[in-house]
């Protein structure tokens, strides 16, 4: 009650003088913006960063490499066989620390087609079920191809949603999302048969842009244009355009057979190897690409040691594969998102203080002017604590006023530097940073009060009254 | 049993090194329902009596008895309590808070003593009315006379019902006849039945008081006796004591 109307007493002293408080409060402004603003652009870069992690894949991936044979083993080069269909096969059956054992087989340059429309295709690939997890691609209609299809070498693929937009469009003519499932399309001049499609990959923002581009090809008349809605630099287009088929038919049906009697593919049709043995004609089992992830990220290094054991049965012996894992590019982006995140403490830490001296210079202006208003109050029965937490209630009025303020100035500030520069990096502003940034000019309200609060409490009321 | 009770009341003050005698030894008893005048050359420690006398200093030495509370060892927040609820101030150059309205300076010692808002302007209506200014409740005090400005002021101390009054010099800065009307003003209050309590250098303001206190270097020098005195004032009396050369 008494608090309630001393801070009454407390606003009304700072409307009247409203032109020194808002030169005062300009202060605090300045601090919260480049708080709020700092942490919009820490935001936009962790954001843009853990996106670009979610594309390498996340940092419990590990990518199983080809290497030169150590010095020691030069003289075995020739029995290598190479990173191999028969390494995905034994790294599934018996390396117990990884969740995800996906090989990849590519072929460059393919053509898909439906009728007389043709889909550029970003990546054509032999997969197994892993690589959704590893690529974290969802089912968005139908479903995955059954191991048993792989085992077959069917004719199955799973599409991106690019793939579809360009063979089908975007809508069925209901207007609801077009599924594309059950429809037999060319991939280099072989049918076959969509049994699922992925969910669309894409960010915040490239998700707005592509609904506000749709609404307005809605509302337009004519034929209809298909377009694909990003740049092919963008993170996600490669996903997108993106043609699975099991791994098998990739190898059985895209890799061109070659006669040959290496260790690498003798050791597919026998494990004996000789060379008497008649010229064996085996599609090349090469892996483009092969990647694995670790149960759990504190294992890394265990599961690392159990894909070597088992790859060296399967090498013969010989080393010739590595392994690379994020975790350099992932201290490498945590550092520098420490560093941004001090830069940020220091700039708004600053900027605070310098707020937060001129609310106490104002404060200690006011109190000498006030110090025979202050003796009145004293005379009239005032305690100490109820002129210090007056004075108090006025500073942290006038910093709550500069941080309520720095608000839609921080929008202001975010909106010109996004203008400005225009990158991937976005900066967003989270309700955390506005919470913390009035929490933040509270603080500076009530510590720059302090002092002066504390010299007006202890004024003696007969000093105040004849002070002239 | 008298209602503000003095026993040899000193105040001293040390300025580099010179000891100066504000207060020197002063016994007093005021009761309840006095009009009461002090009076004496400037620096002769009026000012300060008044100032301990209601509790906005304490004395150097001596006991100071309140009602039944010895002031002389109250804490401040007693003290401050005491002067919201039981003493009520006029001054010399009013002190009104110039950024509130006539009727929220009024309001200002009913805040300190938790009343609600509602009943505070009740009150603060009441005592305006008791002054004649209730019809200038919503002016700033720039916008006042001095007359006005002290009747707002006794409007505000009359406002929480104190046991008493004390006005130092409150019409030092107002012309004769403004004066005047004041000292009526403290009258009428007295007649109601009200401590009043009056600190002047004008000998004719001190003749309209029952009592007179004389105060000469920090010392009752000479007190009329109010039931001999009866109603004419004794000029001659505190001419003559005035006259006496200071030692
Ligand atoms: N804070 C102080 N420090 C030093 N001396 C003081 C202080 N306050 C008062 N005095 C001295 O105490 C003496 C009494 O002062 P006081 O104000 O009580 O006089 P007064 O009778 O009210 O005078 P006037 O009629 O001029 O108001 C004076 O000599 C004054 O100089
Ligand atoms: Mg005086």
């Amino acid at each position: 009650m008494i608090l309630i109307n001393t801070v009454t007493i407390g606003l009304r002293e700072i409307a009247s003088h409203w032109f020194r408080s808002l030169l005062t409060i300009i202060g605090v402004v300045l601090g919260i913006v480049s708080l709020v603003t700092m942490s919009a652009i820490v935001q936009g870069m962790e954001n843009a960063m853990k996106e670009r992690m979610v594309a390498y894949g996340g940092a419990d991936k590990i990518n199983i490499d080809q290497e030169d044979p150590p010095d020691y083993q030069e003289h075995k080069r020739d029995y290598s066989p190479g990173i191999t269909v028969q390494d995905a096969y034994a790294l599934k059956r018996n390396a117990t620390l990884l969740k995800v054992v996906s090989p990849e087989m590519y072929v460059s340059r393919a053509r898909a087609s439906y009728q007389d429309k043709r889909a550029y295709v970003s990546s054509f690939m032999g997969v197994w079920e892993d690589v959704m997890e590893l690529e974290a691609h969802v089912i968005k209609f139908g479903r995955f191809f059954h191991p048993v299809e792989d085992l077959q070498a069917k004719n199955v693929c799973v599409i991106g949603a690019d793939i579809r937009d360009q063979l089908f469009g975007v809508t069925a003519p209901g207007g609801e999302p077009l599924n594309p499932v059950g429809k037999s399309i060319n991939i280099n001049f072989r049918p076959f048969t969509i049994v699922g499609m992925y969910e669309r990959m894409e960010s915040e923002a490239d998700r707005k842009k592509r609904e506000y581009k749709l609404a307005m090809q809605n509302t337009r008349s004519g034929p209809k244009r298909e377009s694909s809605f990003y740049s092919r630099g963008s993170r996600y287009w490669r996903k997108n355009n993106t043609i699975h088929i099991p791994l098998n038919t990739m190898w059985m049906k895209f890799r061109m057979a070659s006669a040959s009697t290496s260790s690498s593919s003798s050791r597919f049709s026998s494990q004996s190897s000789s060379s008497s043995e008649p010229t064996v004609y085996v599609p090349d089992p090469t892996l483009s690409d092969f990647d694995a992830k670790v149960v759990d990220l504190e294992l890394m290094d265990k599961a690392l040691a159990q894909i070597r054991n088992i790859m060296i049965q399967t090498h013969n012996g010989i080393e010739d594969f590595g392994f690379q894992t994020q975790e350099s590019a992932i201290t490498n982006i945590n550092q520098r998102l420490a560093n941004a995140k001090i830069i940020r403490g220091i700039i708004a830490a600053l900027s605070l203080i310098v707020g937060g001296v001129g609310i106490m210079n104002i404060m200690l202006a006011s109190i000498n002017e006030r110090i025979r208003e202050i003796g009145t109050f004293k005379a009239m029965g005032a305690t100490g604590l109820v002129v210090f937490l007056q004075i108090i209630m006025e500073s942290l009025s006038l910093a709550l006023l500069g941080g309520l303020a720095g608000i839609p100035a921080s929008y202001g500030a975010v909106w010109v530097l996004t203008e400005l520069l225009p990158n991937e990096n976005t900066p967003i502003i989270t309700s955390q940073a506005l919470m913390i940034g009035i929490a933040f000019s509270a603080c500076v309200g009530l510590l720059a009060g302090l002092f002066p609060a504390f010299k007006a409490s202890r004024l003696d009321p007969i000093e105040a009254l004849r002070y002239e | 049993m008298a209602l503000l009770e003095l026993r040899d009341i000193h105040k001293t003050y040390h300025l580099g090194g010179e000891t100066i005698r504000a207060l020197d030894g002063v016994s007093l008893d005021i009761d309840s329902g006095e009009f009461i005048s002090i009076i004496g050359p400037s620096g002769s420690g009026k000012s300060t009596l008044m100032h301990i006398l209601g509790c906005l200093d304490s004395p150097t030495s001596g006991t100071l008895r309140l009602d039944d509370t010895m002031i002389h060892d109250a804490s401040s927040r007693q003290l401050a309590s005491i002067r919201n609820k039981k003493i009520g101030f006029v001054f010399q150059f009013f002190n009104l808070l110039p950024k509130l309205t006539v009727r929220q300076n009024v309001e200002l010692p009913m805040i300190y003593s938790g009343h609600s808002g509602k009943e505070r302007r009740e009150r603060a209506m009441t005592a305006l009315r008791r002054v004649n200014m209730e019809d200038r409740s919503k002016h700033r005090p720039s916008q006042l006379s001095g007359g006005q400005q002290q009747r707002t002021a006794i409007a505000r101390a009359l406002v929480n019902d104190p046991r008493i009054i004390f006005a130092d010099e409150p019409t030092g800065n107002l012309d004769s006849h403004t004066g005047e009307l004041i000292l009526e003003m403290f009258d009428q209050l007295h007649n109601e039945g009200r401590t009043v309590m009056l600190v002047t250098h004008d000998p004719e303001i001190a003749a309209v008081t029952p009592r007179r206190i004389e105060i000469r270097d920090g010392k009752i020098a000479n007190e009329a006796d109010p039931t001999l005195a009866g109603k004419a004032p004794r000029f001659e009396q505190i001419t003559n004591s005035e006259a006496k050369p200071t030692t």
